[in-house]
């Protein structure tokens, strides 16, 4: 059977089909300001792209903040159980899942027979998140996407303390004036989000494999400083930024 | 209008209000609570004197010299329920308090100030009663108030018991009583009458049995009164225990409980659910909150907090002198007692009431209360292996809350439920 998944999320909204286990495809777009508008969009985008008809789905199940404005899903769920059935359906050996997207990141815990057992999210404050990355970005001139990369080639990361985002930014353009390299304050913006992931995530007890899925899994820097911090390697797919959505379509191929 | 025909005003039509209520089979905890308010507003013109007490203060003494007492957390709690403890809140960081504070604290400060809220300010008081088994806060909260209204203030100081109510603590505990009763003395200009107080600890105690009995009909399924509901239902063994009427009120709802019960009729229709409440409401979201989980089937069964009113009644023993129990229950109440204790309370009620999930509320404004929890998530989830949902919020403060955060919190634990239940 042929299911969808749709994750709306603060940042982009992902769709994904699945195929009797397989994923046939996934896109990915911008949320902007109208979630439902965004919902129809990534789906009927990626439809026209697989080349395949609308009818042919079977269920949709749609997660993410934006998850109860996707008025064509057959139902929702939230992120964290999408997250988990995703992972699972790519490495049914993982046993903990670590998300880290625009606006909250999430870690949770899995047993051996694929269900939830517990999970802790970033409270308050969206430090530690892509929408963190962004600012960081903004204020160095730079471009997401050379984030990684431009941090591995750091020789001492800076130290950014501040745990909040707006103080953060004002750390970062105090080491611009100071003249520190660019690698070297962006290594240290990775550490800084590294720590506070590792810290939350040893509140549910972090069991070996870990899988790190989300937007910010694209950035390698993030992924190396997160395994240095937690002493693990960490499993990171292709389908990283739109594992809620794959994970929708496995729950809306098990929906009755 | 001259403050004393206002107050005069305000005697006469509670009087009025309370020869209707006498005639009505059913009391209405609104009618209640308001005459009580009333009576407080209007003390002056009866010739009673006010007496502002800590929740989790030794009230009964001050019935017995018949003094009126009112409760600046009650007070908080409907400032919240009202939604306007952000602008409260706010007044009260004008005037230089931290965010960071208590925000019943915070509210009830800048209350006495503008006379806001929803019922215009409290009654002016005469003296402050401060017990210190609840919080460590109200101590500099009821000296900012003893300050502001020059008033006395009885400072009543319940040591922690980390394990053990010991020798030392019972006498200490047990000495303040005699230097309450003559601080009460001194305030009224009248000799204490013990006989009285006795009759009074006695309703008191009744009065809790019965708050006890209400709570224990939720152990049915489905269970005919929720978390939420006590919330409200609380409000009379909180500010007017120790009074007969309360007695009457009481009876009368476990009674409609039991008959819920008899029938089969729950709070939650279709209840699939069973959860645990632990630390205050938040009290500006308890509908919501209420219907969130009830989407879910979910009933929150029982709580920590209101059964903080009743859960002394182990150490009351009514063949013991009653200054010697009242002394001990008033000292090893829920949140005066180690991390340890607390742990054993929370998984005798997840037994007790058969709860499948445990959701606690990081409550920001309400330290002694949140300290711990994480501890005895761990120790819970070792015990009975059931989930457990922690919620970042406050009482009062609405700054403090995120809905699509919540929720989703909310919808991702019932996921994990559902999943343990099939």
């Amino acid at each position: 059977m042929r299911t969808a998944g749709i994750d709306i999320g603060s940042i982009t909204a992902k769709a994904a089909v699945m195929e009797d286990g397989m994923i046939l495809g996934s896109r990915i777009i911008f949320t902007g300001y109208n979630t439902d508008l965004a919902g129809r969009k990534v789906f009927e985008e990626l439809i026209k792209e697989l080349g395949i008809e609308t009818a042919s789905i079977g269920k949709i199940v749609s997660t993410g903040y934006g998850r109860s404005s996707v008025k064509f899903a057959r139902k929702t769920a939230t992120e964290i159980i999408c997250h988990a059935a995703g992972a699972l359906l790519l490495d049914s050996r993982v046993k903990t899942v670590i998300d880290i997207g625009g606006q909250d990141s999430k870690a949770i815990s899995v047993d051996g027979t694929g269900k939830v057992k517990n999970f802790v999210m970033n409270d308050k404050c969206a430090a530690g998140t892509g929408r963190f990355l962004e600012v960081m970005a903004r204020a160095l001139g730079s471009d997401l996407d050379e984030f990684g990369s431009l941090s591995l080639k750091a020789d001492r990361p800076s130290r950014i303390s501040s745990l909040c985002t707006v103080f953060a930014e004002s750390e970062v353009i105090s080491l611009i004036s100071k003249g520190e390299t660019r690698e070297n304050i962006i290594a240290g913006i990775h550490e800084s989000i590294a720590a506070r992931v590792s810290a939350m995530a040893a509140r549910i007890g972090i069991v070996s494999p870990v899988m790190l899925t989300g937007g910010v899994a694209r950035n390698i820097g993030v992924v190396k400083a997160l395994e240095a911090k937690l002493g693990i390697p960490l499993i990171v797919s292709q389908y990283a930024q739109v594992m809620g959505a794959i994970g929708a379509a496995v729950i809306a191929s098990r929906a009755v | 209008m001259t403050e004393k025909l206002k107050q005069i005003l305000i005697f006469i039509a509670a009087g009025f209000k309370k020869l209707v209520l006498r005639f009505k089979k059913r009391k209405p905890m609104k009618e209640i609570m308001m005459i009580y308010y009333m009576e407080g507003k209007s003390a002056r013109v009866a010739g009673k004197k006010v007496a502002w007490i800590t929740s989790g203060g030794p009230v009964e003494p001050l019935i017995a010299m018949d003094v009126i007492p009112i409760y600046p957390e009650n007070h908080g709690a409907m400032i919240g329920a009202s939604k306007m403890g952000v602008a409260l809140c706010e007044k009260a960081e004008e005037m230089g308090y931290s965010r960071d504070l208590c925000s019943y604290a915070r509210a009830d400060i800048a209350c006495a100030v503008v006379n806001g809220g929803p019922i215009g300010g409290l009654p002016r008081p005469d003296m402050l009663v401060c017990c210190n088994n609840i919080c460590g806060t109200v101590l500099k909260w009821y000296e900012v108030q003893a300050r502001r209204f020059n008033v006395p203030l009885f400072i009543f100081d319940t040591p922690f018991c980390h394990t053990e109510y010991s020798e030392e603590a019972k006498k200490y505990v047990r000495s303040q009583i005699d230097e309450y009763m003559v601080f009460l003395e001194k305030a009224c200009g009248r000799k204490f009458d013990s006989g009285r107080m006795e009759n009074i600890w006695r309703w008191s105690i009744e009065g809790q049995k019965l708050w006890q009995a209400v709570l224990d009909t939720a152990a049915s399924r489905p269970a005919p009164i929720s978390a939420f509901d006590a919330f409200y239902h609380l409000a009379l063994i909180v500010s007017l225990r120790g009074r007969r009427d309360v007695l009457d009120y009481y009876s009368d709802l476990l009674a409609r409980m039991k008959d819920r019960v008899t029938r089969g009729i729950g709070a939650v229709p279709g209840e699939k659910y069973r959860l645990l409440w632990d630390n205050l409401p938040i009290w500006y979201r308890v509908r919501w909150l209420s219907q969130r989980f009830a989407s879910h089937g979910a009933c929150l069964v029982a709580d920590t907090y209101t059964s903080a009113w009743c859960g002394s009644l182990k150490y009351v023993d009514l063949s013991r002198p009653f200054f010697d129990s009242m002394a001990e229950a008033y000292t090893r109440i829920y949140l005066n007692v180690g991390i340890d204790e607390m742990a054993r309370t929370v998984i005798e009620m997840i037994d007790k009431y058969g709860v499948d999930g445990f959701v606690m509320h990081s409550n920001r404004s309400c330290k002694p209360y949140s300290l711990g929890q994480y501890d005895i998530q761990r120790i819970v989830e070792r015990e009975r292996g059931i989930p457990c949902l922690m919620l970042e919020a406050d009482m009062v403060d609405e700054r403090n809350f995120s809905e699509s955060q919540v929720a989703t919190r909310i919808d991702a634990f019932m996921e994990i439920i559902k999943q343990n239940k099939k």
